[in-house]
């Protein structure tokens, strides 16, 4: 599923490139706990979270994260816009909740990432 | 071995993981200290959840340069980012040094305490005393020393109330050497 689907289904708020919205997103995982996070993406992985600190950019030096989708209404600082676009990262923000977005993305085909 | 000095001390409590197959290698590491080829050094800040994790991501960049493949660049800096982020939300500050060999890293991690009260109970999916700061940055867990474990080849842990905590871990650059004897 490409980014810019996701983006439309969740109805959300861009903070990436219009090419970045072209990006082959090819599963998801969900979380707010960043151990959790770490210790089940181990493939490329588009990330639904609630938190809205640095380390969640900095998770991305980490783990291959594909985009970064903030939930329940949560936006990117000027400070987070800054190092996402460093390093090449792709946001977006839904107002949905996390298990909204989740049910949302899972029934149009998008899978849960392999843990 | 550059910091390795905390791994003769006798009576402090410590705890050591190593996956089988890797028992005589990491011994014989132990034994003759090794210079590494290279040795890169970092300070850890007590609380800034802004530049904690730049040690981590700056290591693993430097394996990518050496061409170490992706799934081990992901398990060092896993394993690093949570140490890392241990002395920050739960130390007065440290430091790691990173001892970038041929076929292996060695990551030493060294801080300023208060130590840990029982290092077996540390080690225990789940358990956290992670404060309310370190819980809105999305820590607290309980499940980074495990990480840490579960993405080493060995692990070395040593702490004792009211001193500092030693986090030392080996990872070698060859996956296939899981399968050897
Ligand atoms: N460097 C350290 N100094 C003092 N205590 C530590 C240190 N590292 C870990 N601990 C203790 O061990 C506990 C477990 O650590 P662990 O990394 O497994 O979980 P956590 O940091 O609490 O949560 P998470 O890593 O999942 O965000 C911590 O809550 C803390 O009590
Ligand atoms: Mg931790």
């Amino acid at each position: 599923m490409k980014l810019r689907k996701i983006a439309e289904l969740l109805q959300a708020e861009i903070f990436c490139t219009e090419e970045q919205l072209e990006r082959e997103v090819p599963c998801a995982f969900g979380s707010d706990l960043i151990s959790d996070i770490l210790m089940c993406t181990k493939e490329p992985t588009v990330l639904l979270t609630g938190l809205t600190n640095p380390q969640v950019i900095r998770l991305s030096d980490m783990i291959d994260l594909i985009a970064v989708i903030f939930v329940r209404g949560k936006k990117p600082s000027p400070e987070l816009i800054e190092m996402a676009e460093e390093r090449d990262l792709p946001m977006i923000s839904t107002a949905f909740t996390l298990y909204k977005s989740s049910g949302l993305l899972y029934n149009e085909g998008l899978r849960s990432c392999k843990i | 071995m550059k910091g390795s000095e905390a791994v003769k001390s006798k009576s402090i409590p410590e705890y050591w993981a190593i996956k089988p197959g890797f028992e005589e290698e990491i011994k014989k590491i132990i034994n003759e200290r090794p210079e590494p080829e290279i040795s890169l050094d970092y300070e850890i800040a007590e609380n800034d959840y802004v530049k904690t994790g730049k040690a981590s991501s700056d290591v693993k960049f430097f394996l990518k340069k050496l061409g170490v493949n992706p799934e081990v660049l992901r398990r060092v800096a896993v394993a690093s980012y949570e140490a890392e982020i241990n002395v920050t939300a739960h130390s007065k500050g440290g430091k790691v040094t990173a001892n970038i060999y041929s076929d292996y890293i060695i990551m030493m991690f060294e801080d300023y305490g208060p130590g840990i009260a029982d290092i077996e109970q540390a080690m225990q999916p789940g358990f956290s005393t992670a404060n309310e700061l370190a819980r809105e940055m999305g820590f607290g867990a309980g499940l980074g020393l495990p990480n840490i474990k579960k993405n080493c080849d060995g692990m070395y842990l040593s702490s004792e109330p009211g001193g500092s905590t030693t986090l030392i871990f080996f990872i070698y650059y060859e996956e296939k050497s899981y399968a050897a004897k």
